[in-house]
């Protein structure tokens, strides 16, 4: 099977660029992404525990009944995301059942670093009100302070522990 | 005028069948710039492939120099735009915790929903364990509040927290992004002479 290559990078930034740009012209607010898993959540614990859900200050405000317009919108974007990837996957040849992983590391041990580090991320994204894609890209491009506090923190952390986990990613 | 729908132009329904639209495309550039692999983003915290870096800041660059235009034009308000507040301690801290869970994980939150679809099964795993991580932290909100909501400064940008003009701010941050790309090129020739295919 043949992969079409990756598009490159400059290019994929200004198509990226602009699908944001296109979500402040329309609609004045940008995009996201742990918004809408965080709303998923919400749903679940309100399933489960209703009464728990309605009487947290945390997930109140992501169920239906108080959410705000915005708090809808990143799940119909989100699900606009997962159809978009899922067209230029198949565009591109590379949909297929796999594990990314370094040579050096086990299929268990990379599972295991994906949770915890998915663990870790979904953590960290809520206590800075939110990801890459609604703070670093969004409030980036409107020059937050708190959005490229945020996104430097990312990069510094990610490269100071990188060494830590090299083996699940590099040969050698 | 632009923000459309803060004018009026069209309703909340149709705002939600743009967002759709709108996702279609975020997810299509996130596949195609190779973000549906984790290993080619971790790559970027090992000096081998700087795609993320190169990607997000021409991302931020676009959209950034696009509002500014635009403004410019008077096609947009920018008073319409929102700036997303800031809460800088635990911005920061948020952030340090994010990126320890980025490079073990090998995804952020939009990345690990275009890999899942395309799949990658590590994808799955992530994204599984994201939702844990969003779950342990509603159900320690209680204790987390006071700090989530700590060192609240308000709708705060880079213009005004150096006192200089926005669109100083604006060519200042293409100025900086340039120089970054360049070093990117040149550290990416140095430590990668052979270009993983892809």
């Amino acid at each position: 099977m043949t992969q079409t290559r990756y598009m490159n990078p400059y290019l994929a930034g200004v198509g990226l660029g602009l699908v944001l740009l296109a979500a402040y012209v329309l609609m004045g607010r940008g995009l996201g992404a742990s918004g809408a898993f965080t709303s998923v959540v919400a749903a679940g614990v309100n399933t489960v525990a209703p009464m728990h859900a309605r009487s947290s200050a945390f997930y109140k405000e992501y169920l239906p009944e108080n959410a705000s317009p915005f708090k809808d919108w990143l799940v119909f974007e989100v699900a606009g995301v997962i159809v978009g990837g899922l067209i230029s996957g198949l565009l591109a040849g590379r949909v297929k059942r796999s594990i990314d992983r370094g040579p050096q590391i086990s299929v268990s041990m990379r599972l295991t670093f994906a949770f915890a580090g998915g663990a870790i991320m979904g953590f960290g994204s809520k206590l800075a009100r939110g990801c890459t894609s609604g703070q670093a890209l969004t409030g980036g491009a409107v020059l937050s302070v708190g959005s490229w506090t945020f996104m430097l923190a990312v990069f510094a952390a990610a490269y100071a522990f990188a060494y830590f986990v090299k083996k699940q990613w590099v040969g050698g | 005028m632009a923000p459309f729908y803060q004018f009026g132009f069209f309703g909340e329904e149709t705002g939600l069948s743009f967002a759709f639209v709108i996702g279609i495309g975020f997810g299509y550039f996130l596949e195609r710039a190779g973000f549906g692999s984790s290993t080619k983003l971790a790559a970027q915290f090992y000096g081998r492939d700087l795609t993320v870096f190169k990607v997000m800041f021409t991302a931020i660059i676009t959209a950034m120099l696009g509002l500014f235009w635009l403004a410019w034009m008077g096609i947009l308000d920018l008073s319409r735009i929102s700036v997303l507040p800031t809460y800088f301690v635990p911005q920061l801290v948020g952030g340090l915790i994010f990126g320890i869970g980025f490079v073990m994980g090998g995804y952020c939150p939009g990345t690990c929903a275009v890999a899942s679809v395309t799949g990658k099964m590590d994808g799955w795993v992530h994204l599984v364990g994201m939702m844990v991580g969003i779950l342990t932290f509603g159900e320690l909100y209680p204790v987390l509040d006071i700090f989530y909501n700590s060192s609240a400064m308000g709708e705060l940008s880079l213009d005004t927290l150096l006192g200089i003009p926005y669109g100083t701010a604006v060519f200042l941050l293409v100025v900086l992004a340039l120089a970054g790309f360049y070093l990117a090129e040149t550290i990416e020739r140095r430590l990668a002479p052979m270009k993983p295919g892809s």
